[in-house]
């Protein structure tokens, strides 16, 4: 096992450990915490596929501003830690049916074999031109209209904001 | 690879060693020019001129007790210090502090800068913008009005302050034309100071990054007169001294930016400061001019502390959001149109 | 009263100038000469009848001037002054005074200097002088006693001579009583 792959798996395990920690901690700030230390180590998974802008990225708008946001809206609605609640029969049995779809899933993919990408994956660098090239050349309309889209939305929120329409 | 470990660590150690000097004489810094504007004199007690101060504070700091109030949370007030101070001093890593060092005995020339990223910029906003958190985190778990309320103030202007940040400094890298510092940095040195042709760029990114840093006239997060000192109001002994040292830290590798970005790195614009140094003598003087380019704009830092007085928070927002993201954004359409119309 | 808003032009409504004179004011005074005095060196000027510590002051002859009457203890606001009266004794060439101090005590952690004890002294005998730096690593080192008090005091040349002459002073006496002694 060289080091690449040491810090796959340790990068990995870590994700779905932090993931874990979410969900089973009580204190909504670090479920926060922890879910900031998640996207961190996801962007060290960005960084063993050598995809330097994603992984920088991932840290600067996911870690630094929206979990930014996260913890300023647990802060000002002062959400207190929960409860220990019981569990309801339908979020048992749900809970349980969509985690055994995904199993059945990687099952499927998992059993079948694991080929390399067709058009060799060593060209990329994954550096700023590689990433964003696409999106002002191929896919410039899908691009312009998702921006426009993400516009629409933010005048939407603008308006509902206010409290009253003069 | 057992060179380059070390080299690097060598580097590492340098770099470290020399910033958290300077942040230490920046704090002196600030009480003497403070002291100087306002008529008085600073501190002068502590070996010549007062220049062991430093020493004296950090033992003091040292030696001060550490108060742990019972209704704090114990483990993110412990941690939130240190949030706050390492991104500062891991941002520098990718700011190259000279041109290169023919070091005798070594064959190939050691390069001035620890990590030469290619999307160096956004290193640095990426592991900066994980600062806040030591903010946010402290004035959370102190557990009392204050804190609080600094961070609360702070989590939204450091997130309006990061946009304005980040999109300030765009016509630069389209200018350059690669978002590595050290490119950036032999670009000015062969062509000009990108401080001359990006003028509002420029402007931009000073004010900015001075809210990111928490200084005035941006100090809202501490705000001794209404705040009592903010986000770190809980803290004392060291714990302090790191929040301090973060801070002063933080202003360290601003500076280090906009001398990278806007005033040329190391260069100078002449023979042979404006070409990659080919002896070690040359090497040396680049990381020279780098770091009194660097104290410059430090003292630039402590010069507007005491001259402006702190904005009305939404003046700041007011300031951030309706002035400065158009004005960026108008920027780099400007920039963009130029640069197009230059090229053909 | 109504004053008229300035009306500022778009260049002063940025800021720029009064930001830009701000910087160069601060600027101008770096260089100035600086008014910092430094203090355990270059002591302050104390100017007419400055109010430092209280003190017990002896007349030209070094008796004690103090006859325990105890009005400076009544009269302090901070109750910083204890007084322990006592007689003089009877063959002393001084015994027609009666009274003296046994032990006379000035807390000054208490102490307020307010000058009211030397105001009150029918004798002249409480001055405050000019000490101003009182400090001590205990706090019995700052309960000040009558040998202490006597000490910092001193001779105090004044014009009560109510104990060497009996009637009128000498020709070469210095200044001539103000007021009558109490001379049984």
């Amino acid at each position: 096992m060289n080091i690449h792959d040491a810090l796959f798996w340790f990068f990995s395990i870590a994700m779905l450990a932090c993931g874990l920690l979410v969900i089973a901690n009580r204190n909504p700030v670090t479920s926060a915490m922890f879910l900031v230390l998640l996207f961190v180590f996801m962007a060290g998974l960005f960084l063993l596929l050598e995809a330097i802008f994603i992984a920088a990225i991932q840290v600067l708008v996911y870690a630094g501003a929206v979990m930014v946001l996260f913890l300023f809206v647990i802060m000002l609605l002062d959400i207190k830690a929960s409860e220990r609640r019981k569990f309801k029969i339908l979020g048992v049995v749900g809970g349980i049916a969509v985690g055994l779809a995904f199993v059945w899933e990687l099952v499927i993919i998992l059993s079948q074999p694991i080929e390399p990408l067709a058009g060799g994956g060593a060209e990329l660098h994954g550096g700023l031109e590689e990433v964003v090239k696409p999106f002002f050349a191929h896919y410039m309309l899908p691009f312009e209209v998702t921006a426009l889209l993400l516009l629409v939305a933010m005048v939407g929120v603008v308006l509902l904001s206010k409290k009253e329409l003069k | 690879m057992i060179p380059f470990l070390l080299i690097n660590l060598v580097k590492i150690a340098c770099v470290i060693g020399v910033m958290l000097t300077v942040v230490a004489y920046t704090v002196l810094a600030e009480r003497k020019v403070c002291a100087w504007m306002q008529d008085r004199i600073g501190p002068n007690r502590v070996g010549p001129m007062g220049l062991l101060q430093p020493l004296a504070d950090g033992l003091k700091f040292v030696f001060k007790e550490d108060v742990l109030s019972h209704h704090v949370n114990k483990v993110y007030f412990t941690l939130a210090p240190m949030i706050a101070l390492v991104p500062a001093l891991i941002t520098i890593a990718v700011v190259p502090w000279g041109s290169q060092l023919m070091i005798p005995g070594l064959a190939e020339p050691v390069k001035g800068v620890i990590a030469d990223l290619n999307v160096g910029i956004l290193f640095v906003f990426a592991i900066s913008s994980l600062g806040v958190y030591g903010i946010v985190l402290a004035g959370w778990s102190s557990n009392s009005k204050y804190p609080f309320l600094g961070s609360i103030r702070s989590s939204a202007q450091m997130i309006s302050y990061e946009v304005c940040l980040g999109l300030s400094v765009v016509p630069v890298f389209m200018q350059v034309g690669s978002l590595n510092l050290s490119q950036v940095v032999e670009y000015q040195a062969h062509h000009v100071w990108l401080g001359l042709c990006q003028p509002l760029s420029f402007f931009i990114f000073v004010v900015s990054a001075f809210a990111e840093t928490n200084r005035l006239p941006f100090d809202l997060p501490e705000a001794e007169q209404e705040l009592v000192g903010g986000y770190h109001t809980e803290y004392s002994s060291m714990k302090f001294a790191m929040f301090f040292m973060g801070e002063y830290a933080a202003m360290f590798v601003a500076s280090a930016l906009m001398v990278t970005l806007f005033f040329g790195g190391w260069s100078l614009p002449f023979a042979p400061f404006n070409v990659p140094a080919q002896t070690l003598g040359v090497g040396l003087a680049h990381i020279g001019i780098f770091l009194v380019k660097v104290c410059g704009f430090l003292f630039f830092y402590i010069w507007v502390r005491w001259t402006i007085p702190r904005f009305r928070y939404d003046q700041l927002m007011a300031l951030g959001w309706k002035l400065f993201i158009p004005l960026t954004l108008l920027n780099i359409l400007i920039s963009g149109v130029v640069l197009t119309l230059m090229s053909k | 009263m109504q004053v008229e808003r300035p009306k500022l032009t778009i260049w002063e409504r940025t800021y720029l100038p009064q930001i830009l004179h701000g910087l160069w004011l601060t600027l101008k005074h770096i260089p100035r000469r600086k008014f910092t005095r430094q203090y355990p060196e270059e002591k302050p000027p104390l100017y007419g009848a400055y109010r430092g510590a209280p003190t017990l002051v002896k007349d030209p002859e070094g008796r004690i001037k103090c006859v325990s009457c105890q009005l400076c203890e009544f009269v302090c606001p901070p109750k910083a002054i204890r007084i322990t009266p006592g007689t003089r004794p009877d063959g002393s060439p001084d015994a027609n005074v009666e009274k003296e101090p046994k032990e006379f005590v000035i807390d000054m952690l208490r102490c307020i200097y307010c000058g009211y004890c030397e105001e009150v002294c029918p004798e002249e005998a409480i001055f405050l002088k000019r000490d101003f730096a009182i400090a001590g690593y205990k706090r019995e080192e700052l309960q000040f006693n009558m040998e202490k008090l006597l000490e910092l005091g001193g001779v105090q040349e004044d014009s009560i001579w109510k104990w060497k002459y009996k009637g009128a002073p000498p020709p070469d006496a210095p200044a001539a009583p103000k007021r009558e002694a109490k001379v049984s």
